[in-house]
């Protein structure tokens, strides 16, 4: 597994075709990774019939909502999870 | 471009919250799915993405299961599990059993 | 099975929620509907029986299937997890660190193929109030709540509760203090989620069962608060 708990990370910038499990809202977005929940086959994989292995990691990333959208009304410390496969995330800088 | 099922942050209407009750055809398309999932002749990911496939408008303006069983129907059909002969000769049919009074329910 | 898109990606101009939508009939340019009225649902039974045939399920699984599924309607589990961690500290600190794990423990999923991969127990606090989407489809707990509500499914909820998470709630009456923040999950992958609501006041002394008679399915989901006694 590439991160551990804590790890700030990005998701990438890509909006490739395909089944793909990482909300747009989310993609070029900086957070922390909270928790790996496991490691999975790929569903971009499993969604054409292939067994999507090796297995890969899947983590719990949180965003403070007001990194992810530009005009966010609400509490600042308001925060979204979502879950994204190892290999849409890169470290990101502090 | 964002895909037309992937609506997170889009501008969106006030809730609707009524809830309809399930018809019993609803509640078959939703058994079917899970089973064929249980036996391994799909998967919930290739149904995912046929579903995501249907086209913007399907995805619209067809209703919630109508969108699922027109992807388990696509689905069957590419895994060659089901023809679209078969489907067409069963639809004549059924259709012509509908009109005779019989409810095709089971 | 669906005529293509003459036009290109972009949504539709009103956004209305579809499970009311009987008229089939109403066209937008000049094109025609989507699909007849009852087209899926003809299909339904076209492709059950085609199944038949084949011996890929057999003629009284549908029908046991929608029975099981008539049977186990609403969040009694769910309703039941809470109930307990509310009155077991150490229940409930199993049921956060493995939401499957304790499942098991009551019964809960054991041979249930509706099983997710994982449950994921996500507690509110004084500080803090989750709440549960999912934004690419309508991925529940359905082995704990039954079948998600329309509004779950719908267009309005999964677009905007992620970025207008307190006007969402306001719509189903419920108002957090400013104070409180709002985590929203995406449920994007195997997990499930479950929110463990707060303890209402006023429920001292409660049996189990009693407190889970007053735990709701919008609890569950984290677009209301669990009402206590007077309400």
């Amino acid at each position: 597994m590439r991160f551990k708990d804590g790890d700030r990370v990005a998701v990438k910038a890509a909006h490739p075709p395909g089944h793909v499990r990482t909300p747009f809202y989310i993609r070029g977005k900086v957070g922390v990774i909270e928790h790996c929940c496991g490691m999975f086959p790929n569903p971009e994989e499993l969604a054409y019939g292939r067994p999507g292995l090796p297995a890969i990691p899947n983590y719990r990333v949180r965003f403070k909502q007001k990194d992810v959208w530009p005009d966010y009304q609400g509490h600042q410390d308001d925060g979204i999870c979502v879950e994204i496969y190892e290999h849409w995330l890169e470290p990101a800088n502090q | 471009m964002r895909s037309y099922h992937d609506l997170g942050g889009l501008p969106g209407a006030p809730l609707a919250l009524a809830e309809h009750t399930y018809e019993p055809w609803e509640k078959r398309v939703d058994a079917l799915l899970v089973m064929l999932i249980e036996r391994g002749v799909i998967s919930l990911d290739e149904h995912r993405r046929v579903h995501e496939s249907l086209g913007d408008r399907a995805y619209a303006e067809l209703k919630y299961y109508e969108r699922w069983m027109a992807a388990t129907a696509n689905l069957l059909i590419m895994k060659g599990v089901i023809s679209i002969a078969e489907i067409a000769n069963k639809m004549i049919d059924v259709e012509a059993r509908l009109a005779a009074g019989d409810d095709c329910a089971f | 099975m669906t005529h293509p898109p003459k036009h290109g990606g972009h949504p539709h101009g009103h956004d209305h929620d579809h499970h009311d939508h009987h008229d089939h009939g109403h066209h937008h340019d000049s094109q025609q509907p989507v699909a007849p009225p009852g087209y899926f649902q003809l299909m339904e039974t076209v492709v059950r029986e085609l199944l038949v045939e084949k011996g890929l399920i057999q003629p009284n699984d549908i029908r046991r299937a929608v029975e099981l599924m008539d049977a186990r309607t609403g969040p009694a589990r769910g309703a039941k997890l809470v109930a307990r961690a509310w009155l077991d500290d150490e229940f409930k600190a199993r049921l956060l660190a493995d939401g499957k794990a304790a499942c098991e423990e009551m019964g809960f999923g054991v041979g249930d193929s509706k099983m997710p991969a994982d449950l994921k127990v996500v507690e509110n606090t004084p500080d803090t109030h989750n709440v549960i989407v999912c934004t690419l489809c309508s991925c529940y707990p359905r082995f704990l709540m039954g079948i998600p509500p329309d509004w779950y499914k719908s267009r309005s909820y999964r677009s905007r509760v992620v970025n207008e998470p307190r006007k969402v709630l306001q719509e189903f009456g419920t108002a957090l203090p400013n104070d409180v923040r709002i985590v929203v999950h995406d449920s994007t992958a195997d997990l499930r989620y479950m929110v463990l609501p707060l303890r209402p006041a006023g429920t001292e002394g409660y049996t189990e069962d009693q407190l889970a008679d007053l735990i709701t399915r919008d609890a569950l989901v984290g677009v209301t608060v669990v009402p206590g006694p007077e309400s």
